[in-house]
């Protein structure tokens, strides 16, 4: 990179030739796959003339439905590429015995348990997360939209950049080596003079800004867009879950942005944050970045609780047992996520006291987790159950979670700690309560509410196949690694020595291998549920005889979401209109106020992403020409005061109508 | 809120006119009443630190966040505006556990920190850095 | 309005709303822009936790009492509170309905808002040119960032308030370009919350260090 002719340095930073990674036939070959894919697709949108219908309908859209699908396709996207790489690894893992190096150098393979873990986390659970909270938030609480449209549109753009950025930085430069924290002082500039840290930043900083963004749009929405009626304590439990986790965003995603930008100025700046000299203290990143990292785990979880709920509840044909105590347990765990940070580094020295006092109250946060337990349980207790693929996903979390609740109680100990920490025992820990806790919780809301969202039900058979390969395939996968953490097997290892430990990676090998089956099982069966979508038809609006509002209106809703704002009487609004017999009114539309649909989203996400990418190669000029297009475009859009627009009576009349022909005609 | 939950819906007015006395921007009185006091508690303890009346330089330093900490309720109350009242008092709820949030962060970074230099640095390498 | 068709006998309940249930246009922005607050209130709390942490690490290089100048931080914070009272200034005239007067009090909080970036950089120019850089140690760098960062949060908000007086300018005292307003008073109110931090906890705390 030196070589380069200080005209060329000028243009193009530190990018050269040799940036692309041509030498590795593991990424060419992706490379060409995503490609070819990618062309495909492309060639298949202009044959079918699709761009404009996107673009309008699409990207430039600020009804939270659409955007929360668009969520929804990102996190499935991402997903795939996540597990890819875990393949990667167990696939290295079970090899790399007997003096053999596996497949994978260890440039390579770092860059894949680092990847893995960003991907996840920001680019998967986080989508899928956000997307469910779109989608069904606004309709739990009888609104039309969320608080800020525009805002939505806009958080979901800078979410794809980041996206973009982290899958940039397979095909041009490398990821960061550093594990999906990126701790200081390997991350500073001295042991990762390359592009892979900065990749990792800019992609978080990107992507932080919508998610702290969509949390402060959605903790409004909450509080100011409720249908009357709608009290507090009459707020379905997703929606209170959703609520302390935007909490959680938004009190948690400035600690990482001012982390990443002080590492970056580390890097860029040469200050002396986190170095070893000139006073820094890297334990401080340590500190620092898990006072962020402990909320989002809650931040995960806390929405897969309240999927569970709905779930139970509904499938259980039984008002959810102790609605009162799962609120109060949920604002409990919000308020001690913050309590609790310490309990990821016991080890580094801080002293009896300090670690007694966060081992307690890592303990102490795992009881409103456990009263939550019992709430589903007593719900179910006497409940008219239906085993139908939410309700299996909900009973396969709560064995599986409890476990992985368990083990975490253990690592609480700041002992046991000092001997379990950075093993794959901790590996195993995370990826039980991550999987079996937020995953199982993001398909049993996916499987629930996908009737909404596409007005037919997810094809059960294969549904069912894929619940047991993913679960199966999880107890096998991370079974194993339990036992070698207690054999004091240490995680990111790319070879082994010991040779008696080999059996156990191929058998968590195995078990990826039915994770990778679950998934496409999942892609089948949704693939099989579109084709036979006239059979799985539901007309009705409520194929699960739900009990909260979403389900009162039809599926997929109209753009206004409800022709008539409804009125809640009850916690559980439309069982009790149900149950009260209530009449859908089929007179007396009149027109509806709606947002306007705006490209300033995607085009400020789009100059983000030049943004980051010319700080990543160090493209000066890019840089400045892209920070004054930022500007000047997010100045130039509040000059817009036309934003937005009314429905027509008669186009509120038109759909009704429809509506009420298809229910007459399902009789 | 959940008093009146079972007498009927409680219809929270969502029209402009119940709304417009929300955000009371203060009057003249006000601004003038805070900004005099923010005068006298900024000048006051740049003088504590400026003239030095106090011997212990605890005690000074204690002063000093003192005033600083009555400032800030000060531009709180007289610029911000803040009451308990406006929507609902979800902002003071909201101040409220920013509030909590800012203090665990911050005496919980400390003592973590203090306590990690005092077992893991040896006298002579904290001297070092000083 | 809503208020007769939706509080029926107990017998027959609503179950919605017959007119439309307007949520005005804004009615959320003032919460939203506050919570947006306490994020970024957060922010300068985990600048302020670093520079708590290594604040004493000077690495043998300068301390405050070596670098700060008492006077002129005194001279910045008067800027800013004359900045904030004449802000306020802005907000009376906005709600008699003069745009003119408005905009002419947003100028005035634009100059001494002007002033004080300007003697903030005239502050950070000297550190610099006498050796005290960010980079000097950790001391220094958790200094710079964290006034640095309310100094960039003020140059935004100075962006934003002349964009302001262009869109009043513009459009007069329409409600969107009120609630902007309103929200920008916040913006520039909370800077000075931040600011009494920073003087208190940085240079005040410095010098008797």
């Amino acid at each position: 990179m030196s070589e380069g002719s200080p005209a060329l340095h000028a243009i193009f930073g530190r990018l050269t030739l040799e940036s692309f990674p041509i030498h590795e036939p593991i990424l060419v070959v992706t490379f060409a796959v995503v490609a070819l894919g990618g062309l495909a697709l492309f060639a298949a949108v202009t044959r079918y003339g699709l761009w404009g219908y996107l673009w309008r309908e699409w990207f430039t859209s600020v009804d939270h439905k659409r955007i929360g699908i668009m969520y929804m396709v990102l996190g499935l996207v991402m997903l795939i590429r996540g597990v890819s790489d875990a393949v990667m690894m167990r696939l290295q893992q079970a090899m790399a015995f007997n003096g053999s190096e596996g497949y994978l150098n260890a440039h390579h393979y770092d860059q894949l348990f680092t990847v893995h873990g960003v991907i996840m986390i920001f680019f998967v659970a986080m989508p899928l997360v956000t997307g469910l909270m779109n989608y069904v938030v606004p309709l739990q609480i009888g609104a039309r939209d969320v608080s800020f449209p525009f805002l939505n549109n806009f958080s979901f753009w800078m979410t794809v950049g980041g996206a973009v950025l982290v899958m940039m930085s397979l095909f041009v430069g490398e990821f960061a080596r550093t594990g999906w924290l990126a701790y200081p002082p390997l991350s500073g500039i001295g042991y990762s003079p390359d592009v892979g840290v900065d990749y990792y930043i800019w992609a978080l900083q990107v992507a932080g800004v919508g998610t702290t963004l969509s949390g402060v749009n959605l903790i409004c929405t909450i509080i100011k867009m409720r249908a009357p009626g709608m009290t507090m304590m009459r707020l379905p439990v997703f929606t209170w879950t959703s609520l302390c986790t935007n909490v959680l965003i938004v009190a948690s995603f400035p600690v990482l942005t001012v982390v990443l930008a002080l590492l970056s100025a580390d890097r860029y700046l040469g200050t002396n944050f986190f170095t070893n000299d000139f006073g820094g203290n890297p334990m401080m990143y340590v500190n620092l970045i898990w006072i962020w990292g402990h909320p989002e785990v809650y931040i995960l979880i806390l929405p897969a609780f309240g999927i569970f709920s709905e779930v139970a509840s509904t499938f259980s044909g039984k008002r959810l047992f102790g609605y009162t105590s799962m609120v109060y347990a949920t604002v409990v765990i919000t308020v001690l996520s913050y309590l609790v940070w310490l309990h990821h580094f016991f080890t580094m020295g801080s002293g009896a006291s300090v670690n007694s006092f966060f081992g307690i109250t890592t303990m102490i946060i795992s009881i409103p987790t456990g009263a939550k337990i019992f709430n589903w349980l007593f719900t179910m207790y006497r409940g008219r159950i239906r085993f139908e693929l939410p309700m299996m996903w909900t009973l396969a979390f709560m064995l599986t979670f409890v476990v992985g609740g368990m083990t975490g109680v253990l690592l609480a100990v700041p002992p046991a700690d000092f001997v379990l920490h950075n093993s794959l025992f901790l590996v195993a820990h995370f990826h039980n309560v991550i999987i079996g806790g937020v995953l199982f919780g993001l398909f049993a809301g996916i499987t629930y509410w996908f009737p909404k969202a596409f007005g037919f039900r997810l094809d059960p058979t294969w549904g069912k196949i894929s619940f047991w390969c993913w679960v199966v395939g999880f107890w096998l996968a991370f079974m194993p690694l339990y036992i070698l953490g207690l054999m004091g097997v240490t995680r990111r290892m790319r070879v082994f020595d010991d040779p008696s430990l080999q059996i156990w990676f191929v058998i968590a090998g195995l078990g990826a291998a039915l994770i990778v089956a679950g998934i496409a099982a999942f892609l089948v069966q949704i693939y099989v549920s579109i084709r036979r979508r006239e059979a799985l038809r539901d007309l009705t609006g409520d194929p699960w005889h739900g009990r909260t509002l979403e389900w009162a209106t039809s599926s997929p809703p109209p753009a206004y979401n409800f022709a008539f704002t409804p009125v809640a009487h009850d916690g559980d609004a439309w069982w009790d209109m149900k149950a009260r017999g209530y009449e859908r009114p089929l007179t007396g539309y009149r027109a509806i106020h709606m947002p306007r649909n705006t490209g300033a989203g995607i085009v400020l996400a789009g100059i983000s992403v030049a943004l980051g990418f010319a700080l990543i190669w160090y493209i000066w000029w890019l840089a400045a020409l892209s920070f004054a297009a930022l500007l000047t475009v997010a100045i130039g859009h509040t000059f817009n005061y036309h934003r937005s627009f009314h429905i027509s009576a008669d186009e509120v009349v038109r759909v009704e109508d429809a509506r009420t022909r298809q229910l007459a005609v399902q009789g | 809120m959940s008093t009146q939950a079972h007498t009927g819906p409680e219809v929270h007015a969502d029209g402009a006119a119940a709304h417009h006395g929300d955000h009371a921007h203060g009057s003249l009185r006000g601004y003038l009443i805070g900004f005099g006091l923010s005068v006298l508690l900024t000048a006051i303890p740049f003088w504590i630190v400026m003239a030095e009346p106090f011997a212990s330089k605890q005690v000074a330093g204690f002063a000093v966040m003192g005033f600083a900490a009555v400032q800030i309720v000060v531009h709180m109350v007289y610029f911000l505006h803040m009451n308990t009242h406006s929507d609902e008092g979800w902002t003071m709820m909201a101040l409220i556990f920013t509030i909590i949030i800012l203090v665990i962060v911050l005496s919980g970074s400390l003592w973590v920190m203090y306590h990690l230099n005092a077992n893991m640095m040896p006298p002579h390498v904290m001297d070092q850095m000083k | 309005m809503t208020m007769a068709s939706t509080i029926a006998p107990a017998e027959a309940p609503t179950f919605h709303l017959a007119q439309e249930h307007e949520h005005p246009e804004g009615h959320s922005t003032m919460l939203g822009f506050w919570i947006y607050l306490m994020s970024d209130c957060l922010i300068f709390a985990i600048l302020f936790a670093t520079y708590g942490v290594l604040g004493a690490s000077y690495a043998a290089g300068p301390g405050p009492k070596d670098l700060f100048e008492l006077p002129l931080v005194a001279l910045n914070t008067t800027m800013l509170l004359l900045s904030s009272i004449t802000y306020g200034f802005a907000m009376l005239a906005m709600d008699k309905g003069r745009a003119g007067a408005t905009q002419a009090w947003l100028a005035v909080t634009g100059l001494f808002g002007l002033a004080f970036i300007g003697i903030e950089l005239y502050e950070f120019a000297h550190l610099i040119h006498i050796g005290a850089t960010p980079q000097r140690s950790a001391f220094l760098s958790s200094f710079f960032a964290l006034v640095g960062t309310h100094g960039l949060h003020v140059t935004f908000g100075l962006i934003w308030l002349v964009t302001l007086m262009v869109q009043v300018g513009l459009r007069g005292l329409v409600p969107a370009n009120r609630r902007r307003l309103m929200c920008l008073s916040l913006f520039w109110h909370f800077l000075d919350v931040i600011w009494i931090g920073v003087f208190t906890f940085v240079y005040l705390m410095g010098m008797l260090r």
